[in-house]
């Protein structure tokens, strides 16, 4: 369907909240970038088989590479406390520290730990001392979070391990940025500040665990993903860093409003970023026409959908809902304001953000909407497609390379790939693939 | 506490899933928090499926832990009969839920009264059972509900059927090649005359259970799913059951003439006679006798092969290599801990050793210390013959997405025996390959440094040794190598020649 009236605009988002029943990766999983982002770590989840069972199906053949990454398996005697905690856990931590010899020892806690109140943080401070290896503990839970929060609770928690940053005699201010991301997307964003004469002082979290940033009063932090929120908050709170709300830097034009956030708290006159983005716009101009005028449904599961919707807006698609487990107006400010703008902009009618929605209830509304695209977990990316609803896996966007105007391409081809797919497979004939009788009862 | 990297079979909720899911307009809720409903993605990925999974999940979350489920899991039972009618709900406790020890029971008796569908507990112990006994376990519970609701409403139907009638037991989804193994024994009986009555679970109804005494026997091809149901009819009706696994000639042949047994002895006025049958199968519709037999399979004489897998897949396989191709088995094994007595007298007189474990790295140093020329077993089996440049062939779950083939490929009966001969036939080097590279000393120049996992060699190789080592076919290499240097420590020898590398070749007679 493709909308060729202008729709009057709203110009307030609406937010709403449903049930909460929505499908999610366990935010465990986690560990299953971040174990390779922090090269001398090693991550134990303590948890059970179903954990466990998450981790080895969901990350797939990485299991098979020996991963820096381990379950501590909780058995019938450790749920009814007649095996010591503290003396279980630290013999699993000196063969770790025996067979890998890590620098830190990364505690994933989980739903059990959290039921039988097993405490982590006690444990794992006595047994650092005795063991040597820092243990660092993350409460990774699915009572609490969904899928990528599991990084925001590592990185809160590795906040409070961060050396303290001497106080500045002149008041020179220094920038640390915040959110785990590929090396080559690191770099390409330390390129693009360093072109505006910023020079980053340090990442959270840093290729290797010993290298981590000194935090203090004169420094500045700024996130680079929407789900960070409570480790925005520890840098404030806990370190006294002083936090840079933008919108995040997926897309050109949030590139572009992120590196013009940092650069007026820095008192620097942003250079090229005119030319910058539009040489980028105008270099995916073959997949921006793919896009213009089609709708999409974000599902919700990552909480990088507000970045996304803002992106595909400012590409000319109309967002008909944006589905988001957990929605920090504060730490977003700066996104949703620039998602109201870009609406206004691009004259579409502001989406519905749903936090915690239903799924249930979502798929009836795709069926009535019927958009040209469903962003959308792998347990309902099938069914859909069957329905004749084009989808895309919200999944990839987490594993692939989004941010940083180099990265423009990367984002479009996994938003464009269903519709030219699709579209390739026109001769096929009916893209509804379940019999109407079926179709009417279940969905 | 137990560190692990990786597991052969899931934990219970998942067994409940499976069956539960695969009846028909049954669904499945369960009391767990957010992102334990990896189970739909799971059957939506690797069994493609085009139909929304029928599992949803009554999340437990903070407010749950500080105050209990209350009133959530008695509405959500109430939603999804509202929303999709089922016939069946079936509220599935997991790990967490299980150390919560909130009255689910009640739960359900309070959300049957409120809801048209029936509401099962299902009852599996996370921390004692895992996904397949529980499957097992909630098969014959769903089984036994609705025969016994069909006592108390009379409607049960215990008329034998005119005809000789059979149900199948076991099928169900992200069961390994179970669609196909289904279709292939569907036909199988439909030579022999007999009329499938129902098969249970995948694709049944669960008002049809009602229908299970009908039938004149029960059928159930795996040793895993299926047989606590057929218990339960076996002393419920008196109904027999065949729990032979059709897998290979032989013991298809064997599954047909205890059919015309039981045949004979439900209708002794019929006498029937399968045994021509069996000959015709076997020996000229099934193409595996007459392959085994052909020359071109003499070159797996002599040849030793490692099996592992579930207990079914496993113990079959296992015999089928002895008895009907002619290949040594050094080792047979299972993950199937709780079965280990069952195993053991399965594959006793057919495999060197027996290996009962589930830790994966114990399986992978028990095929580096065998050295075999093939492995049969799960696809973590085939990742560690990667490593150490072994062939494997999957023969069990657990599986990934290319274990669920589009094209027909079942593991039971006739047609089953030709897919496994073409299966074991591509995993070992083709013959004349193999003698190809012996003659020309192998067309592999790649360096292999060792073959086994972990490696402490100390041993000084003389250029020319390493040149003749070198010449050995890939495959072989590794063990010749390790059998030299085991030599060379027996003479107390540190350096190794080619003259050495020939003695040593002399005292094993190779």
């Amino acid at each position: 369907m493709t909308i060729t009236n202008p729709i009057p605009t709203n110009n307030e988002l609406n937010f709403e909240c449903e049930t909460g029943n929505y499908h999610t990766f366990c935010p465990i999983s986690c560990v299953s970038w971040l174990y390779q982002k922090i090269e001398d770590s090693f991550f134990l989840v303590i948890g059970t088989k179903t954990c466990g069972y998450f981790l080895q199906n969901a990350l797939g053949v990485m299991i098979f590479a020996e991963p820096r990454y381990a379950m501590a398996e909780l058995e019938e005697e450790d749920i009814s406390a007649q095996f010591n905690d503290y003396q279980e856990l630290k013999r699993l931590c000196l063969q770790i520290k025996q067979d890998r010899n890590p620098s830190v020892i990364v505690w994933i806690g989980t739903c059990t730990t959290e039921i039988i109140k097993m405490d982590l943080e006690g444990m794992a401070n006595r047994l650092e001392s005795e063991l040597g290896v820092p243990i660092v503990v993350a409460r990774a839970n699915g009572l609490d979070y969904a899928f990528t929060q599991g990084e925001d609770t590592v990185l809160a928690a590795m906040a409070h391990r961060c050396p303290e940053a001497p106080v500045q005699e002149n008041g020179k201010k220094s920038l640390v940025l915040f959110g785990s991301l590929p090396s080559p997307v690191v770099t390409q964003l330390t390129l693009e500040l360093k072109k505006q004469g910023i020079e980053i002082a340090g990442w959270l979290p840093s290729q290797r665990y010993s290298d981590l940033p000194p935090l203090g009063p004169d420094v500045y932090v700024c996130g680079v993903n929407p789900f960070l929120s409570r480790t925005a908050t520890t840098l404030m709170r806990r370190r006294k860093c002083k936090l840079i709300s933008a919108p995040f830097p997926i897309g050109p034009d949030g590139t572009r409003a992120w590196i013009e956030k940092i650069c007026s708290v820095f008192n620097v006159e942003p250079k090229g970023l005119d030319e910058r983005e539009n040489q980028l716009w105008s270099s995916v101009d073959d997949y921006v026409s793919l896009l213009k005028g089609k709708s999409v449904f974000f599902m919700g599961d990552n909480l990088l959908e507000v970045s996304l919707a803002r992106f595909l807006v400012n590409c000319g698609m109309i967002v008909y809902e944006v589905g988001i487990p957990y929605m920090d107006r504060r730490y977003q400010s700066a996104e949703l304001d620039l998602l109201r703008q870009t609406c206004e902009k691009m004259q579409v009618p502001m989406p519905r953000i749903v936090e915690k929605p239903d799924n249930y209830n979502q798929v009836q509304r795709i069926r009535e909407l019927k958009p040209d695209l469903a962003i959308t977990g792998m347990a309902h990316a099938n069914p859909l497609e069957a329905r004749g609803i084009s989808t895309k896996w919200s999944v990839e966007f987490t594993f692939a390379q989004i941010h940083g105007f180099s990265n423009t391409r990367e984002v479009l081809e996994l938003v464009t790939r269903p519709l030219r797919r699709n579209a390739k497979l026109d001769n096929l004939g009916t893209s509804q693939h379940i019999k109407l009788a079926i179709d009417s009862n279940t969905v | 506490m137990k560190l692990a990297y990786w597991m052969y079979a899931g934990p219970a909720h998942i067994g409940t899933l499976r069956v539960a899911s695969s009846f028909k307009n049954v669904h499945a809720i369960m009391h767990a928090p957010l992102g334990d409903d990896y189970f739909n993605v799971m059957r939506s990925m690797l069994e493609r499926e085009r139909d929304f999974t029928p599992v949803t999940a009554s999340i437990v979350d903070r407010h749950v832990l500080a105050r209990g489920s209350q009133e959530k899991v008695v509405q959500n039972i109430v939603r999804k009969d509202k929303e999709e009618k089922p016939d069946l709900i079936v509220l599935t406790p997991t790990c967490t839920s299980s150390i919560l020890q909130e009255d689910l029971q009640n739960f359900v008796d309070r959300a049957s009264s409120e809801s048209t569908s029936n509401v099962l507990l299902a009852d599996v112990n996370h921390y004692r059972v895992n996904e397949l006994q529980a499957a097992d376990r909630t098969l014959e519970q769903i089984v036994r509900f609705f025969v016994e609701k069909a006592e108390r409403e009379n409607t049960i139907l215990v008329e034998k059927t005119e005809k000789p009638s059979v149900n199948l037991f076991g099928f169900f989804t992200l069961g390994f090649h179970h669609s196909h193994d289904c279709r292939e024994l569907r036909r199988l009986l439909n030579d022999l005359g007999i009329e499938i009555n129902e098969i249970i679970p995948e694709g049944g109804k669960v008002e049809n259970i009602r229908n299970l005494p009908k039938a004149w026997f029960n059928l159930v091809p795996y040793r895993e799913v299926g047989l606590m149901a057929a218990q339960y009819l076996k002393e419920k009706f008196d109904m027999p059951y065949i729990s032979r696994i059709p897998m290979g000639i032989v013991e298809t042949g064997e599954m047909i003439q205890e059919i015309e047994q039981i045949l004979n002895k439900v209708d002794s006025s019929r006498k029937n006679d399968f045994s021509s049958y069996i000959q015709e199968q076997s020996q000229f519709v099934s193409q595996a006798s007459w392959f085994s037999r052909s020359i071109d399979c003499q070159n797996l004489t002599n040849k030793k092969a490692i099996v592992f897998g579930d207990a079914t897949h496993a113990s079959a396989m296992t015999k089928v290599l002895v008895r009907e191709m002619g290949i040594g088995v050094a080792c047979a094994g299972t993950y199937c801990t709780y079965d280990g007595d069952w195993f053991r007298e399965q594959v006793a007189g057919y495999a060197d050793e027996v290996f009962i474990t589930e830790d994966h790295t114990q399986v992978g140093d028990m095929i580096s210390r065998l050295e075999p020329s093939a492995i049969f077993g799960t696809q973590m089996e085939r990742h560690i013959g990667k490593r150490l440049d072994i062939p494997c062939g999957v023969i069990s779950a657990p599986v990934h997405i290319q274990n669920f083939p589009l094209g027909y490929r079942p593991f039971l009966g006739y047609e089953g025996a030709n897919q496994i001969a073409d299966l074991v036939y591509n995993s070992f080097s083709l013959g004349m390959e193999d003698h190809l590279l012996e003659i020309f000393g192998g067309h592999d120049t790649k360096e292999v440094i060792t073959k086994a996992l972990s490696t402490d060699s100390i041993f000084h190789w003389t250029a020319d040794a390493q040149k003749e080592l070198n010449k050995v076919p890939g495959f072989v290499r590794g063990k010749i190598k390790r059998n030299t240097e085991k030599f060379a420590r027996d003479k107390g020898a540190d350096e190794i020649t080619i003259e050495l590398m020939y003695a040593a070749k002399e005292a094993v007679g190779a």
